[in-house]
């Protein structure tokens, strides 16, 4: 079993970009579970959302408190190395929005042998949304950096999602943040 | 048999294609979080025409289910939702619409009563109903709580039933998680839930009376034949599971057994954390431990000798509870459980857990430590503690 953390602030589709993870995963015949932590409603707040992906029928309800991966959907986050990567695997990887990542987080990662991986997603957003919207490049980013669905399934489920022009333009920037993304 | 069609949906968005399958004529509901989102979905395919219900938007819980009971007697399939505090709303109406042998099916996303306020699940809510003489179904996932509120309209109404069901998701924890869901097609949830056939409905052409005063003179025996279609319940109950496993390959039983046939130590469980429970005695069964997990899908009418079947040979056996019965010696399932090993004769070592209140997560890491605590009882032949609270800070 895969075990996901998205981390975001309110606003930003945290909870979207790991629910069409999980309709990606759900496509191609495998199991998956897509569960957001509600708190109040907050705009701009710290939010975390996640995404289990098995083989087999998942039975598991508890929150992930040890994710294989970290996804970072807000860069502003990183400045809180601690909390972001709290419980990461040893060897697990980490998924950030970034031009290049900080030392500080290529130290901690380095300490859990974990990978990291970067894409600058808030270029490809103001390029192809003209707005800071950053869950599906960073979507984009994790299918490439962790291989767990193909391209096509998780483009498949925004289309299911949203439809119409908003649709391809979140194709757009799930195929750029898919091709741009870089292992540190 | 189907069973190939696989949707990505929450729990309430299960629970609303369930009902829109269903085909209900009425649907009377007022929103309240964690189950708004199945009223919120339910009125979108009444509005866009994919079901043909009277949606009834009530100004509290209370008129909802009010409204539910008259429209069940009118012999029309009757759908409601809610959770918490609406669910405590609704109480007085709860009974009536035992009493007045209603057939209406409720699917509650369980949350924590208030205070201090909370939208997170717990079981206080159903727990706080349990004696209102409603049919009480728990969903272990996404999965079940569309399938068991299928099964709930084929009981409800069942002339050998004629009970009100309450289909129990946990809130946040299955109303809000995204899971696969085999979906029957439309046609196959015809066949299995033809248009309801009610026996006494109203009539304006035959004239009948609902709930009129029952003095000393009769009313016990009411209450005596409600006790009896409660009873009468079960065999219906087993069969609708059986019957929905030829349609859909997934046949359901008041309780789901794991590792029981040579378990030590059994734990007993409603709602989500049962499929928890199950992935951590699943690590412990590789290693050789003896553990084994009873799912109760079933809480009214409780499956008392089903559940004793599994118990012989059982050292210890742990009792979970979502809930509080304040001032008593445990949980509302601890109780109930009691119960039923007194008349059994079994005498396991029995320890009731309480956890999960307002939300607080049951994690791995806790039932692995309520799991070794049942092998150190074990071990000892005694406990020393019967009531364990577990993850709250002390």
């Amino acid at each position: 079993m895969i075990e996901i953390r998205w981390h975001g602030r309110g606003g930003q589709g945290v909870v979207t970009a790991s629910y069409l993870l999980a309709r990606a995963v759900l496509s191609e015949g495998k199991y998956a579970q897509h569960f957001p932590e509600f708190g109040p409603e907050r705009r701009g707040a710290p939010v975390v959302s996640y995404t289990r992906i098995d083989e087999e029928p998942i039975e598991i309800h508890s929150g992930i408190y040890e994710p294989d991966i970290v996804v970072v959907i807000d860069p502003t986050l990183l400045f809180n190395v601690e909390t972001v990567l709290r419980g990461l695997k040893k060897g697990g990887s980490i998924v950030v929005n970034s031009p290049s990542p900080k030392q500080e987080l290529m130290d901690e990662a380095g300490r859990r042998e974990a990978k990291v991986y970067y894409v600058d997603a808030y270029r490809i957003a103001m390029d192809v949304f003209k707005r800071a919207l950053y869950n599906t490049p960073m979507l984009g980013a994790l299918i490439k950096a962790s291989g767990l669905v193909k391209l096509d399934s998780a483009l498949k489920a925004v289309r299911e999602r949203f439809g119409g022009e908003v649709a391809e333009r979140n194709v757009e920037a799930i195929k750029r943040a898919f091709e741009e993304v870089k292992l540190a | 048999m189907s069973g190939n069609k696989v949707l990505g949906l929450s729990g309430n968005e299960a629970v609303a294609y369930a009902i829109k399958q269903a085909n209900v004529d009425v649907i009377a509901a007022y929103p309240i979080t964690p189950q708004t989102i199945i009223v919120e979905r339910l009125s979108e395919y009444v509005n866009n025409g994919e079901l043909n219900a009277a949606f009834i938007p009530v100004e509290s819980e209370h008129s909802a289910i009010s409204t539910c009971v008259g429209a069940s007697l009118t012999g029309a399939r009757v759908f409601t939702a809610t959770s918490s505090q609406g669910l405590a709303l609704m109480h007085e109406i709860l009974h009536i619409a035992a009493s007045l042998r209603a057939p209406i099916v409720m699917a509650i996303a369980n949350r924590a009563l208030s205070a201090p306020i909370n939208i997170h699940c717990d079981h206080s809510d159903i727990m706080n109903a349990r004696d209102t003489g409603w049919i009480i179904m728990f969903a272990e996932n996404v999965q079940e709580a569309y399938d068991l509120v299928l099964q709930a309209f084929k009981i409800a109404e069942s002339h050998e039933v004629l009970l009100p069901v309450a289909v129990n998701l946990d809130g946040f924890i299955l109303s809000h998680s995204l899971e696969g869901v085999n979906v029957l097609d439309d046609d196959e949830v015809s066949k299995f839930l033809p248009k309801r056939q009610p026996i006494y409905p109203v009539d304006f052409e035959k004239p009948v009376t609902y709930g009129p005063l029952a003095l000393p003179d009769y009313f016990f025996e009411i209450k005596r034949q409600q006790a009896e279609a409660m009873e009468g319940a079960k065999p219906v109950i087993e069969r609708v599971g059986i019957e929905y496993g030829k349609l859909s390959n997934r046949e359901y039983k008041p309780i789901k057994a794991f590792g029981m046939e040579d378990a030590e130590v059994a734990v007993v469980a409603l709602g989500s954390s049962v499929g928890t429970l199950r992935a951590v005695a699943r690590r412990f069964r590789k290693k050789g431990r003896k553990i084994g997990v009873l799912g109760l899908t079933l809480f009214r009418p409780f499956p008392r000798e089903e559940l004793i079947k599994y118990l012989e040979g059982v050292k210890v056996l742990i009792i979970l509870d979502r809930a509080i019965s304040y001032g008593s010696s445990g949980g509302p399932l601890y109780l109930e459980i009691a119960g039923v090993l007194y008349r059994s004769g079994l005498r396991p070592i029995v320890l009731n857990v309480i956890y999960g209140l307002g939300g607080r997560d049951l994690r791995p890491s806790d039932v692995e430590a309520i799991y070794e605590e049942g092998f150190k009882c074990a071990e000892r032949g005694r406990a020393e503690r019967e009531l364990l609270w577990v993850g709250v800070r002390e």
